[in-house]
């Protein structure tokens, strides 16, 4: 009992400030592409060309397009463009309620933040998630499944994974939808109350991301459910899906960026001293 | 008959001219012959189109000798099976199988593995046949593919009188995405990032072994000192983040919660280490041919040295408080155990294979890339049981750990070097690369055609080799050890169907 209480003083209290704080990615961190068109080069064609997934068009009218649905987030097409037009922020709020909204063309952040009336009246102050895997490469379910661990701790934001998908509100699919999925996959929705949501997360689920155009996968599952929430990623950062949860339930958990001297922030500082320096982010 | 087999080293490449290709009976009878006298593993047996003719390859690993042996046989349909002799091939066959309707004749049951196409006859996946116990006492437990936690899809089917499993059946091919085929013709913009989600928390393996084998393949693809050092960075802390996850989810599975809630925020700290170096928690991009895709500068240096410090003594207090509890040993011992004889007949690899007193990590007996010039001691243990896979674990933990820190301390400096060279890999050579991915050994096998892409890309996840250990630890077991023997082995799903 003694080493018990003796350890758990030398680990010390470690749950993270977001998402009360916004979070501190990685200085290396690809988050949302930001894109200036005025400067493409209308006989260029450096970034599509590098793309491995197929996710920047160029438009008639000049400029290119860049598809986050599509995007796996390797920045290649960045270091590519000699123009500067591709530049990846390191914002990490990623999520969309609609297709269309991941299709970048510009720098702004624009994306809807009120949630669908019906999702936030019926999962606003509490989210039960099912979980399915069809296809991918596990690396999703992962970052999902630290939001478990003490340091992010969704379940003090009321959410949470349950057993069964007759207890869910909504599905959380990763994967591009394996072949050898399908059935499940459908089998699960089936025996969800209604109205059961479905929330694609990560790259895969939205187009197949890289694994797109291979014949065992289906290229995401939208022509089979259609979500009701978007997040792009490979795999997204565990703030990103948290973000995007918190945001599908209609939740506001922090002042807009920009209002710095508020009162959660200051609540904040008055107990940084039990605080270590880097315990932010990790977990 | 003198021995006939391409000897390679690991990462390593020859003409394809140098290969031999032997009359099916010498082909069989000198394997077999290799397995016993020179107590070889088989790393891959694979078939493959060769023009109009079928071809069998195997690669064995002599582990002793530090030396890959390749063989190859033409064959027309259907061959004489390995497995009757040697319990190894017993996958690889029905692998071959499946994928091209060649039949390996005596196999004991050919059933798919992963639900592809064509040797495949079930209408769905999962819907086949499976072993059945008889008799009114017995009866089956069926899980999956959809389980309760969130983890990835695969289907256990449970024999069982009463509380104990008699036989459990472990039938995948939920997760299968045609990645080997997708390789075919490459290497293209793809490659690298298909080779990186092949299995998701391997992501640094997969593409160190890919980066070897291309490098072995091109002689201008020469990484620097500076990038062997750095490649064993990701490596190690791709371990540490895996072995560290693993110790928590144990701890869990034994309901003791202390080291289960340290654990998973340490494993945190290793992966963001990772994304401190390149972005992202998973080193994706990190690792590339030719090079890494981002440098280690001072600042990070700086930054990782005293994170690294405080998160392995912090790892370590979690690690001795779990070790120290009286009730949580009771649990780890003698439960799934694998007997090592077991262990060395079905060819285990990896952490579950040295915790049935198997000698072998490629990194001591096939070393590559940094461990070639840095000795590394294996870690290994007796037991076979859970307490036993744990127990690697923890070595492990400790000598990744004091890997990390001189090595950061003293990052060869880096080398002007010119950019990397345009792939342009050897005509009609073969190529094997292997790294010990952190649940064991991960092989990489290449022919090239004669413009140099890819005619075949063969790939063997190290939980390709042990699925069928997981099985065997839960013969006789409780069924409510299931979670724990699982856990101690962590195996990939989507490592294996690829
Ligand atoms: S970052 Fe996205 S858009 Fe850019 S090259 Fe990579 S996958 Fe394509």
């Amino acid at each position: 009992m003694l080493e018990i209480l003796k350890s758990r003083l030398l680990q010390g209290y470690r749950a993270g400030k977001f998402p009360r704080r916004a979070p501190v990615m990685p200085e290396r961190f690809l988050g949302l592409p930001l894109i200036d068109n005025s400067l493409c080069q209308k006989d260029c064609s450096a970034c599509l060309q590098t793309c491995p997934a197929g996710a920047i068009q160029k438009e008639s009218d000049g400029g290119i397009t860049l598809d986050c649905g599509k995007c796996i987030f390797c920045g290649k097409c960045a270091r590519a463009c000699k123009s500067g037009v591709i530049k990846f922020s390191r914002q990490h709020d990623l999520a969309a309620f609609e297709r269309k909204q991941l299709l970048r063309r510009d720098a702004s952040y624009s994306y809807e933040l009120q949630p669908k009336p019906i999702i936030r009246q019926l999962c606003g102050r509490s989210l039960k998630i099912r979980q399915v895997s069809a296809g991918g490469c596990g690396a999703c379910e992962l970052d999902f499944n630290v939001l478990n661990t003490l340091a992010w701790d969704m379940a003090r934001l009321h959410i949470q994974v349950v057993a069964s998908p007759r207890h869910a509100d909504c599905l959380l699919v990763t994967g591009p939808l394996s072949k050898n999925m399908l059935l499940a996959l459908k089998k699960t929705y089936l025996s969800m109350p209604e109205p059961a949501f479905v929330i694609a997360c990560g790259t895969c689920p939205i187009s197949g991301g890289i694994f797109a155009g291979s014949e065992a996968v289906c290229d995401g599952i939208e022509e089979v459910l259609k979500p009701d929430l978007y997040l792009p990623g490979c795999p997204p950062h565990p703030a990103s899906i948290m973000e995007a949860l918190l945001r599908f339930m209609g939740r506001q958990m922090r002042p807009m960026e920009g209002d710095r001297e508020n009162k959660a922030q200051k609540e904040d500082k008055a107990q940084e001293g039990d605080k270590k320096p880097e315990d932010s982010l990790k977990a | 008959m003198a021995e006939q087999f391409l000897i390679l080293r690991n990462p390593g490449a020859a003409p394809l001219s140098e290969l031999p290709i032997l009359p099916f009976d010498e082909f069989r009878s000198q394997a077999l012959a290799a397995i016993i006298g020179r107590k070889a593993r088989v790393v891959a047996f694979f078939a493959y189109a060769h023009g109009a003719a079928q071809r069998l390859l195997l690669i064995l690993a002599s582990d002793q000798e530090g030396k890959l042996l390749l063989s190859s046989s033409e064959i027309e349909g259907a061959f004489e099976s390995f497995t009757p002799s040697s319990a190894q091939f017993h996958w690889f066959e029905r692998e071959i199988y499946e994928q091209h309707g060649i039949m390996p004749k005596g196999h004991p049951w050919l059933k798919p593995i992963r639900f592809d196409s064509p040797g495949s006859n079930a209408d769905e996946p999962g819907v086949c046949e499976y072993f059945r116990l008889a008799g009114e006492a017995a009866h089956e437990v069926a899980v999956g593919p959809v389980h309760a936690g969130v983890i990835e899809p695969g289907h256990f089917r449970f024999q069982c009188v009463g509380e104990q499993v008699y036989f459990l059946e472990i039938s995948l091919g939920y997760q299968h995405r045609g990645i080997e085929k997708m390789l075919r013709q490459g290497p293209d913009k793809k490659s690298l990032h298909l080779m990186e989600t092949c299995c998701g928390d391997s992501s640094c393996a997969y593409s160190g072994a890919y980066a070897h084998l291309l490098e072995s393949l091109q002689e201008d693809l020469c990484p620097t000192e500076r990038t062997q050092v750095m490649r064993m960075i990701a490596w190690e802390l791709e371990r540490l983040a895996n072995h560290t996850g693993d110790m928590g989810a144990l701890a869990n599975d034994v309901a003791f919660r202390p080291t289960m809630a340290y654990c998973g925020r340490i494993r945190g700290e290793f992966l963001n280490m990772t994304a401190e170096l390149c972005g992202n928690r998973f080193g994706r991009g990190l690792i590339r041919p030719g090079g890494m895709g981002y440098d280690i500068n001072d600042a990070i240096v700086a930054k990782l040295l005293p994170w690294l410090q405080a998160s392995g003594k912090e790892l370590r207090n979690a690690l001795e408080l779990l070790f120290s509890r009286a009730g949580v040993l009771d649990r780890f011992e003698n439960t799934g155990t694998v007997d090592s004889k077991t262990a060395a007949n079905i060819g285990m690899v990896g952490i579950a294979a040295r915790a049935s007193a198997q000698k072998q990590d490629l990194r001591s007996y096939h070393p590559y890339g940094w461990y070639r010039e840095n000795p590394y001691e294996a870690a290994w243990a007796e037991s076979g049981d859970v307490y036993a896979r744990a127990l690697i674990r923890y070595e492990e933990i400790k000598k990744s750990l004091a890997m990390l820190e001189p090595a950061l301390k003293k990052l060869p400096p880096a080398e002007k070097n010119a950019a990397t060279p345009p792939l342009s890999l050897q005509p009609k050579h073969i190529a094997v690369s292997m790294t010990e991915a952190w649940r064991g050994e991960l092989c990489l096998c290449a022919i090239t055609d004669e413009q140099g892409r890819f005619e075949q890309f063969k790939i063997v996840d190290p939980s390709f080799h042990n699925w069928y250990a997981l099985a065997m630890a839960l013969r006789g077991e409780q069924i409510s050890n299931f979670p724990l023997c699982n856990k101690s082995f962590n195996l990939s799903y989507c490592g294996h169907d690829l």
